[in-house]
């Protein structure tokens, strides 16, 4: 008799998610699958709104992220408008969204991971959070939340909001940058440079015990995507993306937001709202890839900034092609940290950083644009329509959980044939099997651009469609 | 008959006040610092008491009047701010809300709206009502403005302005009841209606019904102060 096992809901995401176990008679694990079960209709109700307002409206499908949507919008809005934004605009953008992707990846890391990885995956779940952490080792939990203030702090100083800014409009910023506030966010720097040292070492010495997670956690070979410079280096907010195979040959390069429609298509499946991405030419599913740190960091030549370059060194040594093992992603994420901060120094020292023509104005001048950035989590597409009015007509969201749909359901089967034995798994086992979707910091929210609320259940479901064990949380 | 003005004295809030024959309940409390709240009313424009909110309580009478139409007179005893106003006010404030769609977070006037103010110093917490969000157009047909007929509370502050001051008459309401709306000309687009394009709508609009294209949230302050301004340099012309 065949079972299914369902973790419902899978914690320490943002966003509700469920995972299915489908086991054989002889109770091994046949398939997996990863559930996004909501769906919100953003892209729907977004029609008929005049253009501009597209970036606060699709701001609101997340609160972890929300300057990645107000960025990727405001350059689809740019595109409408056929406008280049100013310099300092697009700097003072840039560190927006470096300070968004600091603090994003301070909280996947130390409050939605660092349990898993400090206190143990089969450690009493009683105290497998962030307080535990703390209580454990508060060095690292004040890193945690210092870390996370930094880059939430940014964003309340340039956008005077530190969720929702609404200073990122078409054309710029609303306001530039006054120096009280540039010598406020210099002053910080070196607190968030020793928070992300002491997060790099704690991981750095902790890493090894994990020689079986890391061989199970979606560690299987895949194409990659993401942004990257001219000098092939890594960017979040500008450049034009790059898709390697899994030995790190390009696929294609240069792909500009406006041809993204004609590269990456999106596949639909039963069992999930979100959609599954896929590179067009190569087809479905052999044309998914990987988006997000891991990601990155495999594309990339270099880094660009003097520490950040030194670990992404070290971290290259992990393998001599592209790095296969998700469970790498909070590697991968700590270092990104390091370079945003380092990038975001950089920035305050731009001679225009303080200029006070930060804004581009025009009309409808185009009726299609898009717009594409490095979200945390990996790229994001936002494609808009709109009449001769400036009133949309159509939207399409393509967000980084999407792209990283099809390796996380493959990730959860991997783990799950390897942690279900015989028809049974341990709390401890079907935390690895959560830790597999942890790793690539999914959002769902923003990946269903959903509301509702779906709590996490894993299931254990039979042949026949019979639960037979099952876990809610 | 003499040209004298005729004074009248009466008691706002239990304060001992003047004023001409004539004058509003609104204008005498403004003139003596007491605060009624406003929406439909701006000084400049002529007063229609669309509103309500301006409601007060008249000692003798059990009818609430407008104290931005309702004129004084002698002995009148006025209350601004009792408990059954508020409740009142209130509850106007939450129709409103919940007549159109007024979801602030994503309006291009959050922060800058008059309604927002309203209900915040009214001390609205929710709206017990169930939102109505009918679909209503927005029209963008103009070169440099936008009406959003979801935002509009039907104050015709635009209608008036437009109206009185800038002397086109553009605007005016179509409808009746609840399925009023305002509209341009004999309800043309507003692009390709006979507008000025002088923008004094927009200023004048509470809410983000009328706003400048391309302008949104923390950029779209309006200033409505200018009409007494325009009307005084009128009348010394």
């Amino acid at each position: 008799m065949s079972q299914t096992i369902t973790i419902d809901p899978v914690t320490r995401l943002e966003g509700h998610g469920k995972i299915t176990i489908h086991l054989n008679g002889q109770g091994e694990v046949e398939d997996a699958q990863f559930h996004v079960t909501q769906v919100r209709g953003f892209e729907k109700f977004s029609e008929g709104r005049p253009f501009y307002e597209m970036p606060s409206l699709m701001a609101r499908i997340c609160g972890i992220c929300p300057v990645s949507h107000l960025i990727a919008s405001a350059k689809a809005c740019e595109a409408i408008m056929s406008v280049r934004i100013p310099h300092t605009a697009a700097q003072l953008r840039r560190m927006l969204n470096l300070a968004q992707m600091v603090q994003s990846h301070a909280l996947s890391f130390f409050h939605l991971s660092s349990p898993d990885l400090l206190l143990g995956m089969d450690s009493d779940p009683a105290h497998r959070h962030i307080f535990g952490v703390a209580a454990a080792r508060p060095d690292l939990g004040l890193a945690g939340i210092g870390l996370r203030r930094f880059g939430q702090h940014i964003i309340e100083l340039l956008g005077d909001k530190r969720i929702h800014p609404g200073w990122v409009v078409p054309g710029g910023v609303t306001e530039p940058l006054a120096p009280s506030k540039r010598d406020e966010i210099l002053a910080m720097l070196p607190e968030a440079y020793a928070n992300v040292q002491l997060a790099l070492t704690a991981y750095k010495q902790i890493a090894d015990r994990f020689q079986q997670e890391i061989s199970v956690f979606a560690n299987f070979p895949s194409n990659y995507l993401g942004l990257i410079n001219d000098d092939e280096s890594i960017e979040f907010t500008d450049g034009t993306l790059r898709l390697i195979d899994p030995k790190g040959e390009i696929i294609e390069d240069g792909i500009t937001a406006n041809r993204f429609t004609e590269a990456i298509g999106e596949a639909v499946e039963p069992f999930s709202y979100t959609k599954f991405v896929y590179y067009k030419p190569l087809g479905y599913p052999q044309g998914s890839y990987r988006v997000g740190p891991l990601a990155r960091l495999n594309i990339v030549k270099s880094i660009g900034t003097p520490l950040a370059e030194k670990e992404f060194a070290e971290y290259k040594q992990l393998s001599s092609g592209p790095i296969e093992s998700s469970f790498f992603y909070h590697h991968a994420r700590l270092v990104e940290a390091l370079y945003g901060i380092e990038k975001i120094e950089e920035i305050l020292t731009d001679p225009l950083i303080l200029d006070k023509h930060v804004r581009a104005t025009a009309g409808v001048n185009r009726l299609e644009g898009a717009g594409q950035i490095e979200a945390p989590r990996g790229t994001l597409s936002h494609h808009y329509k709109v009449d001769e009015n400036g009133k949309m007509t159509w939207a399409n969201l393509v967000v980084a959980t999407g792209h990283n749909n099809n390796a996380m359901n493959k990730g959860v089967l991997q783990a799950a044939r390897s942690y279900v034995k015989d028809g049974k798994f341990t709390e401890g086992a079907l935390n690895r099997v959560e830790a597999v979707i942890r790793t690539f910091d999914p959002c769902l929210s923003c990946s269903t651009h959903a509301f509702g609320q779906m709590p996490l259940v894993l299931s254990l479901v039979s042949p026949d469609g019979e639960i037979v064990d099952q876990v809610v949380r | 008959m003499s040209d004298a003005v005729e004074v009248k004295t009466l008691i706002i809030d239990e304060q001992e006040v003047s004023a001409r024959r004539g004058q509003t309940i609104l204008d005498v409390a403004r003139e003596n610092d007491i605060n009624i709240p406003t929406l439909c009313h701006l000084e400049g424009l002529s007063d229609v008491g669309a509103c309500r909110l301006c409601l007060v309580e008249i000692k003798g009478s059990n009818k609430l009047l407008p104290a931005c139409v309702a004129t004084v007179f002698e002995g009148m005893e006025v209350s601004t701010n009792t408990e059954r106003l508020q409740k009142h006010r209130r509850m106007i404030l939450e129709m409103l809300f919940a007549e159109r769609n007024h979801i602030c977070a994503v309006c291009v006037s959050n922060g800058h709206c008059e309604l927002q103010t309203m209900g915040q110093e009214q001390g609205l917490t929710h709206i017990r009502l169930p939102y109505r969000n009918p679909s209503l157009n927005v029209d963008a047909s103009h070169e440099r403005f936008t009406v959003d007929h979801n935002r509009c509370i039907l104050c015709t502050r635009c209608v008036r302005a437009c109206a009185e001051i800038e002397g086109a008459h553009v605007w005016d309401v179509m409808g009746r009841g609840i399925n009023s709306i305002v509209i341009t000309d004999l309800h043309e687009e507003w692009g390709s209606s006979t507008c000025t394009r002088c923008g004094k709508c927009v200023q004048v609009c509470p809410t983000g019904a009328l706003f400048d294209k391309s302008k949104v949230g923390t950029d779209h302050p309006k200033n409505p102060d200018f009409l007494p301004y325009l009307n005084l340099m009128r009348e010394a012309q």
